[in-house]
């Protein structure tokens, strides 16, 4: 059974984020990307099922700067194929046309599981799993926290607010969106990354159909601005300190 | 009864002890006494299930599989105390040790929090997360500035490798203020890279990651390329370590000293500057990777000695025999584990030490120390007399800048 794992870049938010001179999109220039971490999670979950005999492990990802070294991690880690979608040209890929784009590719690849990410902080439009089960027309549980395959089944921990959890069975293929993996994404040697550097090789596939027309559309892009009753205090630690207990003191706090 | 021959694959044991013999000096191990030093010495032997000298029992019995499974060799901090006893000098810090741990990192038995200081420094070129880009932020406001190699266009004398702790850790951030301050002062003509600059590696390598280590290697060698200069400084015994010894077998080669070698060869221009006296009592700690490491013993305590009003005491465990701060061989990002093993932290100890003497002050040369030695200050009774500072923050104060 092929266990498929959608994983996106998003924003490292190591770096300060900025915004462009237009205002609607952050500045492409000082943007660090990285792999959603719940991807990560996804992923781990993927190489676990795995190692229990359930499968193959498929990686696939939209083309973006450092995506061939996420990949070429994947297979360190144990994903026996990754691939690569080429022949985007937006900055911003909302979730609706990334799921159009993996969608077919997906199909093609006869899923068993398809795990992805619960969500990423950049996520505008909705997170990616259920799009993906849209377009697949195949059921979807996020939330996820545990996975684990049975007669053609896969039996699954979601958890919900409050500290409650369910159990479910779900019937194959589906869609999960991973909250967390049954244990941290484990780290790999670099070594063994440069060794599937040399070793492993990375498919390319084009994006079916490049040229959607974005369903969303960013007005305006902005940092938090500072509402009118709140002021910003700055100075020393100590001239700091003597502000609030004023402050303080004014509100009849102290 | 007829014994046909079998042709057997080589274990895991053996290929271990073979890849053992190999390393430099590695093939001493054989010439092990079993006299059990190391693991007497050894700050953690003792809940180790498989300390140096045991570890080479199992190596010699065929089963060393069972070293693989516990997971108590991360307590080795890489502090060379074994190494410094043992009769039979057997490589055991860079051997025994590193080597199991780059196995267990290649099984993937490695603790979580060390997974984290790895990934970090795959991904930004420093094991505390940072961004790589802030390298230089601690050095803004210094005047004269301090001159980022990129952003000149000439040669220059010193190339001070900043190093990670020294370079973001707001405390440690402190002294290499200081630092720069007073290379200003004498006039030194210096020089950072920046955001070119990444993590040295050495405490990834001795905490398994020799790949890593390798990339970092090469990262670091190609800025070191792009600029002229006449030597390194550091004032990071485990960049100094890396830079002096294990950049070499690299064929990366630069002349390099830790600060307080630089400066003491200078003392005859920075003794006049130390005008103001420092009435107290100083002991120092001799960092494992200048001292049991790399042998540099006197340097620090030249400069020590040449602060007016200083009287410098010294520690039971001082030079050669000088307690790990337990900060080495990944130890910095084991904190949490060492805990949950030992409910114990190396740099308690060394503070009670500190404070039995009766120092006013331990000085440090060592960007890991100050923030390790502050925490224990706050664990340990008695102990919020003692003020922690590096050797430069201490020149500086005499100075009076
Ligand atoms: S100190 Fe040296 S000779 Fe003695 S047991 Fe340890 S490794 Fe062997
Ligand atoms: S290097 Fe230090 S911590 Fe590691 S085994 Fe030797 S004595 Fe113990």
């Amino acid at each position: 059974m092929n266990l498929i794992v959608a994983i996106k870049l998003v924003p490292d938010l190591v770096e300060e984020l900025k915004i462009n001179e237009e205002g609607n999109f952050l500045d492409l220039e000082s943007l660090r990307l990285r792999v959603n971490e719940f991807d990560e999670h996804a992923l781990e979950q993927a190489i676990l099922l795995k190692e229990r005999g359930a499968g193959r492990v498929i990686v696939i990802a939209l083309d973006g700067e450092g995506v061939e070294d996420a990949l070429f991690t994947a297979a360190a880690k144990g994903a026996d194929q990754i691939i690569k979608l080429t022949g985007n040209t937006m900055p911003l890929v909302s979730n609706h046309t990334l799921a159009r784009w993996l969608a077919p590719v997906i199909k093609s690849l006869q899923p068993g599981l398809v795990l992805t990410g619960v969500q990423a902080h950049n996520d505008l439009d909705g997170p990616l799993g259920p799009l993906l089960a849209e377009y697949l027309n195949l059921p979807y549980v996020g939330y996820v926290a545990k996975a684990t395959m049975k007669d053609g089944e896969v039996e699954i921990r979601k958890e919900y607010p409050g500290g409650l959890a369910a159990e479910m069975e779900i019937d194959l293929p589906a869609v999960l969106g991973i909250q967390a993996a049954e244990q941290p994404p484990r780290y790999i040697a670099f070594s063994r990354i440069r060794q599937a550097m040399k070793t492993v090789q990375l498919e390319e596939r084009q994006i079916p159909d490049p040229f959607i027309e974005e369903p969303i559309a960013i007005a305006r892009l902005f940092q938090p601005e500072i509402g009118e009753r709140a002021e910003i205090i700055s100075g020393d630690v100590d001239e700091i300190a003597a502000r609030l207990v004023d402050i303080f003191t004014d509100l009849d706090l102290l | 009864m007829a014994v046909n021959p079998v042709t057997q694959r080589p274990t895991f044991n053996e290929i271990f002890y073979t890849s053992l013999q190999k390393l430099p000096d590695g093939e001493r191990v054989r010439a092990c006494l079993q006299c059990g030093t190391c693991s007497g010495v050894c700050p953690f032997g003792y809940l180790m299930d498989y300390p140096p000298s045991k570890m080479i029992a199992a190596l010699r019995a065929g089963m060393f599989d069972r070293v693989m499974k516990t997971d108590k060799v991360w307590m080795c901090v890489s502090c060379y105390a074994c190494t410094n006893s043992c009769p039979a000098q057997i490589p055991l810090t860079a051997g025994l040790m590193t080597r199991t741990k780059e196995e267990l990192l290649l099984a993937g038995n490695v603790p979580v929090e060390l997974q984290d200081a790895l990934e970090n420094t795959q991904r930004y070129g420093n094991p505390m997360g940072e961004s790589p880009r802030k390298r230089a932020a601690w050095a803004r406001g210094i005047e004269p500035s301090v001159k980022i190699m990129s952003q000149i266009n000439r040669p220059i004398d010193v190339l001070w490798f900043v190093g990670d702790y020294a370079s973001f850790h707001p405390r440690v951030q402190l002294s290499s203020r200081a630092l720069a301050r007073i290379f200003n002062l004498l006039g030194v003509d210096f020089g950072i890279l920046g955001h070119e600059e990444n993590s040295d590696g050495d405490s990834q390598r001795l905490a398994g990651e020799r790949g890593l280590f390798e990339l970092l290697v090469d990262k670091n060698s190609k800025a070191f390329q792009k600029y002229q200069f006449n030597q390194i400084v550091t004032a990071d015994p485990h960049a100094f370590n890396a830079l002096k010894n294990e950049y070499p077998k690299l064929g990366v080669n630069y002349p390099v000293q830790h600060y307080t070698q630089y400066l003491s060869a200078k003392l005859d221009l920075l003794r006049p500057l130390l005008r103001h006296e420092i009435k107290a009592r100083i002991t120092y700690h001799d960092p494992c990777y200048l001292g049991r490491a790399n042998g540099i013993y006197q340097p620090p305590r030249q400069l020590l000695q040449a602060i007016p009003g200083v009287e410098l005491v010294e520690m039971p465990h001082s030079a050669v025999n000088s307690l790990c701060c337990g900060g080495g061989g990944g130890g910095m990002w084991l904190e949490g584990y060492q805990w949950e093993q030992a409910h114990a932290r190396l740099s308690e100890w060394r503070v009670r030490e500190a404070v039995a003497i009766g120092a006013d002050i331990l000085a440090v040369a060592c960007t890991y120390e100050i923030p390790r030695f502050e925490d224990a200050v706050k664990m340990v009774q008695k102990a919020s007399r003692l003020v922690i500072r590096d050797i430069s923050e201490l020149l500086l104060e005499s100075i009076g800048e």
